[in-house]
């Protein structure tokens, strides 16, 4: 088979004056612009472009299209590009995929020597045992994966991300989608028209046929003139719930890939048919193509496809091939009719050409062998939406059985007729999608009771009036007398189909899983049909009888880039942040914030904190403001402790359990005013919290008055600490007395501090430190932070961050929820059930924490490792001497600068949780070292002296 | 995905919302035996019909509300009036 350029075609899309230079496997080649990849590599006379992927077979082109799984190429760093598809581009640099050493030289070739092994399920029985060479195995096997190289250093380039809200979403632009496009857009819907290729047009591109060309341009001209947004080399990838449809474009100007996130008051899937590759000896040889693929070679970019052509054609596309090829002289040496019983029965040849033709017993010399032989119907779309096609023998495909009322389809997946009947049903679709969007967008919106005023009574649902399209009658083509290949991505034989069958895999979704038919890069769409079809002949049974596997999402294969994509979670910063990235912040991600995790030197800024004093940006503690008469009330019922007598100006610990007694959240809660309380969360808990107080009070409660504010990001919150925090603090602070008598620990004030009013200070903190924590207006958050970086430089103030504090608090032994507990950490493991008020009539998870009162319950204690120079990993287990009986785990571990040695926090079962209990702790090394459980949580200062100084 | 009908900011993704999952009474603390706590925690009907559920508008309006949902259509009817207590099965 030797292809080269034909003269000027009129429906060619290539610019013949632009040429485009390109290397293929090292070679310089020469396409034009318009080409795909693959068409420049067929015009310049290639025509093995892979190997296939278990036995290295030499494959040519197929389908010349996205499906083609013989093209599968690298292009630079990008592995797996669909040369049939991608349109080249100068200086492209194209390697083959799959091959070793080489395209022409491939030693796994000589898998095809030992085929018999490689049948069905072959992974599953070969490589089970035994099971310890596994690993090896697994190394070997790598090696013969399909597909390209990643390349690890690939520069990340950009993926976008778009949401719409169209009326009607149109799956295909061939004539009948156009039209669909059009009678929706001209009834005042808006529409966006999606089609796979390059260009609109679906089969009339490459129809050498005047009446097909005229049809085109005026489709072109009147979508043009219309208000429909067409997006082309786009795909529709995923119908899901009420019509959210994922759509990736993947040719925007500026992204590698876009992904639309479209919702679609109504879908109409018109995707056309694909056509289905025959099974017979040998169908996988190069020369041996379908005649769609001929047509768009020929028509689409002047390329002969070959010298000497024989022609199995069971439909007039099939007979439109014939003509093409013999308009632009190619020798048809004979035509096949599948429509009077002829079948082709082997292609023959030297392993990488055609030489000859076999069928009905004659040999027929040829170089190339196009077969039509049929269709697949695409009901992907329709199948996401529920919808379960049905066989029509008849017709030899799947036809859609009832879809949803608002989905619809139209096209050859609807049915057959001339292009006028196609174009008309097209039209009376977008007609009536055009009609069902208006009744969908009247209902939406009647379902608002305030957002939007909903204007005249719902629009009548329209029914469904169109004429429907006929069937053409098709003949049952499937597998020839010969076996050959069905699934050419994978592999995958009719012989090994029959096996599978006969091994028990007899039904469509386990066959396909035993022999991976249908699993590779052309994701069924040419060969599902011929699967079940060789199931059904092996069971047999009828295709209807087998039936399908279901179609899932994604239709096209899409990028992991388009799926990450661009991001829309938004990153938060306190306004100090600015004053942090001066002053060498080293930051941590943690949930939406960015915050300082230390400036260089945690150790130091622990030192600094004990000895001088410290300042810490802590604005995502959460802080919810309360006010109304029954705060109280809220109070009790939502941490274990009593909150009934709380004086104005004081503040008090707080624990909450969910329902279940597990611990949620904790946090300290200040009374600022008779009505008037904040209440703050763990920093990771903001949220939660916020919406478990509105839970309560909207559904358990709604008749306390109690006013929720969530004022997190309106202060600016610092953390004043160390022996020197008063000194500085004074320094700043107008309007309240900071004598110890008059500013107890565990209280709250209303101070000017640095010039602005209405700060929240209370003497509280998490380092053991005497300290105040300061809630300033956000806006005067950094001046405030810089009036206290100023005002402290004689007391060696500096700053200090997660880190420093993670580590003061470990040395306190206070927990962290989330850390030190998990999802079935009670309430009493935290050695807080004091703080479990069982007398109060009812707080969240009080049944389970009367429970639980009686048992013994894993407990959380300090540990120290007797080696004071080991810090075990946090979740390093807690075993049983020699043993790996777990019998708790490390949750919290550092070394203390303060102590000069290793310190944690850890759960242990009851038995060991008395003071002085040794533990064996199982280091992930393997190593295990023992430690000993302290008396009490704090390693350091267990009196709480300084802290109340 | 799918849309959720909410009361008062209309039709959201259900992203913008979060599940409260199928409404049920909670028992009284004093009272209850430790299978019906433990049935109010864990079990579910799930049925293959018409359930009473709840969903909290996390990114709109912050009002949970109880809508009706057929689980076998995704079909949602009208929740019943603003203001009721997160109330028993239907």
């Amino acid at each position: 088979m030797t292809m080269s350029r034909l003269g000027s075609q009129p429906t060619e899309v290539i610019d013949r004056s632009t040429t485009l230079r390109f290397r293929w496997n090292g070679k310089r080649f020469r396409g034009f612009e318009g080409d795909t990849i693959a068409s420049a590599l067929a015009a310049a006379g290639e025509h093995v472009f892979s190997r296939s992927m278990k036995y290295h077979r030499p494959r040519g082109m197929l389908t010349a299209d996205f499906w083609d799984p013989n093209l599968l190429v690298q292009v630079g760093d990008d592995p797996n590009v669909r040369a049939g598809h991608r349109l080249l581009e100068s200086g492209m640099d194209v390697h083959p995929q799959n091959v070793w050493p080489s395209l022409r030289h491939d030693i796994k070739a000589a898998n095809g020597l030992v085929a018999r092994f490689l049948t069905a399920g072959f992974y599953y029985k070969t490589f089970m045992r035994p099971q310890k060479l596994w690993p090896t195995y697994e190394r070997v096997l790598a090696t013969f994966a399909p597909g390209g190289k990643v390349d690890l250093d690939t520069p990340h380039r950009y993926h976008d991300k778009r949401y719409v809200h169209p009326d009607v979403v149109v799956a295909g632009a061939g004539p009948a989608g156009i039209e669909a496009a059009l009678a929706a857009a001209a009834a005042g819907a808006r529409v966006i028209l999606v089609e796979h290729e390059h260009a609109v047009g679906g089969h009339l591109r490459y129809s050498s046929a005047e009446s097909a060309r005229t049809a085109l341009s005026e489709l072109r001209a009147a979508l043009d003139a219309s208000d429909v947004e067409v997006l082309t080399d786009s795909t529709v990838t995923g119908r899901y719930e009420d019509n959210w449809l994922g759509i990736v474009q993947r040719n925007h100007p500026i992204a590698v890939e876009r992904l639309i996130k479209a919702r679609a008051k109504v879908l109409v899937v018109a995707p056309g048919l694909i056509e289905r590759p025959f099974v017979f000896a040998g169908n996988d040889r190069p020369g041996v193509i379908t005649s769609g693929a001929v047509r768009r070679l020929i028509n689409l970019w002047g390329v002969k496809p070959g010298e000497r052509a024989v022609v199995f054609s069971a439909n007039s596309e099939g007979d439109a091939a014939a003509a093409d090829l013999d308009r632009v002289g190619v020798e048809v040496a004979a035509v096949i009719d599948g429509r009077e019983g002829r079948r082709v029965s082997a292609a023959q040849g030297p392993p990488k050409a055609l030489e000859a033709v076999v069928a009905g017993g004659t040999r027929t010399d040829a170089d190339l062998l196009v077969v039509a032989a049929g269709w697949t119907a695409p009901t992907s779309l329709l199948n996401m939406a529920g919808d379960r096609p049905v066989y029509d023998p008849d017709a030899a495909r799947f036809f859609p059985s009832d879809p949803p009322s608002n989905v619809l389809a139209t096209g050859g997946l609807a049915g057959d007729g001339s292009l006028d009947e196609l174009r008309a049903h097209g039209a009376a679709t977008g007609r009536l999608a055009a009609q069902r969007a208006s009744a969908v967008a009247h209902r939406l919106q009647a379902r608002t009771a305030r957002a939007l005023e909903v204007t005249g009574d719902e629009p009548d649902w329209a029914a469904d009036e169109r004429t429907p399209l006929g069937r053409s009658p098709h003949p049952e083509l499937y597998r020839s007398d010969t076996h050959g290949m069905i699934d050419l991505s994978e592999d995958v034989g009719s012989k090994d189909l029959v096996a599978a069958a006969r091994e028990g895999y007899d039904s469509v979704e386990l066959a396909k899983r035993y022999t991976t038919a249908t699993m590779g890069s052309a994701q069924g769409k040419l060969e599902t049909v011929n699967t079940v079809a060789a199931i059904a002949e092996a069971r047999g049974e009828t295709i209807a009888q087998v039936g399908t596997t279901v179609w899932r999402p994604p239709y096209a294969p899409l990028t992991l880039g388009a799926l990450a994509g661009r991001v829309f979670e938004p990153v938060r910063v306190s306004s100090i942040h600015p004053w942090h990235e001066a002053n060498g912040v080293h930051t941590i991600l943690a949930g939406q914030w960015i915050r300082p995790d230390h400036y260089g030197d945690p150790a130091a800024e622990v030192r600094n904190v004990r000895t001088n004093v410290g300042l810490i940006d802590v604005t995502p503690l959460g802080k919810l403001d309360l006010r109304g008469p029954d705060i109280p009330n809220l109070l009790n019922l939502l941490y274990t402790n009593k909150w009934s007598k709380l004086p104005v100006g004081k503040v008090r610990y707080g624990m909450m359990c969910a329902e279940d007694g597990v611990v949620l959240d904790d946090g300290v809660t200040g009374r600022l005013g008779e009505d008037h309380y904040l209440m703050t969360t763990t920093s990771s808990g903001a949220a939660s919290v916020w919406e478990w107080v509105e839970n309560w009070l909207q559904t358990e409660r709604p008749d306390w008055r109690v006013h929720v504010t969530p004022v997190t990001t309106a202060y600016t919150s610092i953390n004043v600490a160390g022996p020197k925090s008063r000194e500085l603090v004074s320094r700043v602070t107008t309007g309240v007395d900071l004598s110890p008598e008059a500013f107890a620990y565990m209280e709250v004030r209303t101070a000017t501090v640095a010039g602005v009013a209405g700060c929240f200070m209370w003497r509280i903190g998490f380092t053991c430190e005497l300290s105040f924590e300061i809630h300033v207006p956000a806006g005067h958050g950094l001046h405030v932070w810089e009036a206290l970086m100023e005002a402290g430089a004689d007391l060696g103030v500096g700053p200090f961050g997660l880190e420093g504090q993670r580590i003061m608090r470990l040395e306190k032994g206070h927990f962290i929820v989330g850390q030190d507990t998990d999802g079935l950490t009670l309430g009493p493991s935290t050695g807080l059930s004091p703080l479990i008020k069982l007398d109060k009539d009812d707080f969240a998870g009080m049944p389970e924490l009367a429970w639980a009162a009686d048992r013994q319950l894993p407990m959380i204690v300090a540990i120290q490792p007797d080696d004071p120079g080991v810090v075990p990993e946090e979740a390093a287990q807690i075993v049983r001497g020699d043993t790996n009986e777990i019998l708790g785990r490390i949750t919290s571990s550092r070394m203390s600068p303060t102590l000069g040695r290793s310190i944690c926090l850890g759960q242990v079962e009851p038995e060991l949780a008395a003071g002085g209990t040794k533990l064996t702790v199982l280091l992930t090394s393997g190593q295990r070292i023992s430690a000993t459980v302290i008396d009490h949580h704090a390693h350091f200062d267990p009196d709480g002296e300084r802290l109340r100084g | 995905m799918l849309l959720v009908p909410c009361p008062n900011c209309g039709p959201r993704n259900s992203a913008d919302l979060r599940y409260g999952g199928e409404s049920h009474a909670r028992p009284d603390p004093a009272t209850a035996s430790p299978l019906q706590w433990r049935g109010y925690l864990y079990l579910r009907d799930n049925p293959a019909d018409w359930l009473r559920e709840t969903w909290y508008c996390r990114s709109g309006c912050r009002r949970w509300f109880t809508l009706e949902r057929n689980t076998a259509t995704n079909e949602f009817r009208d929740p019943p009036l603003p203001g009721d207590k997160r109330g028993g099965k239907a």
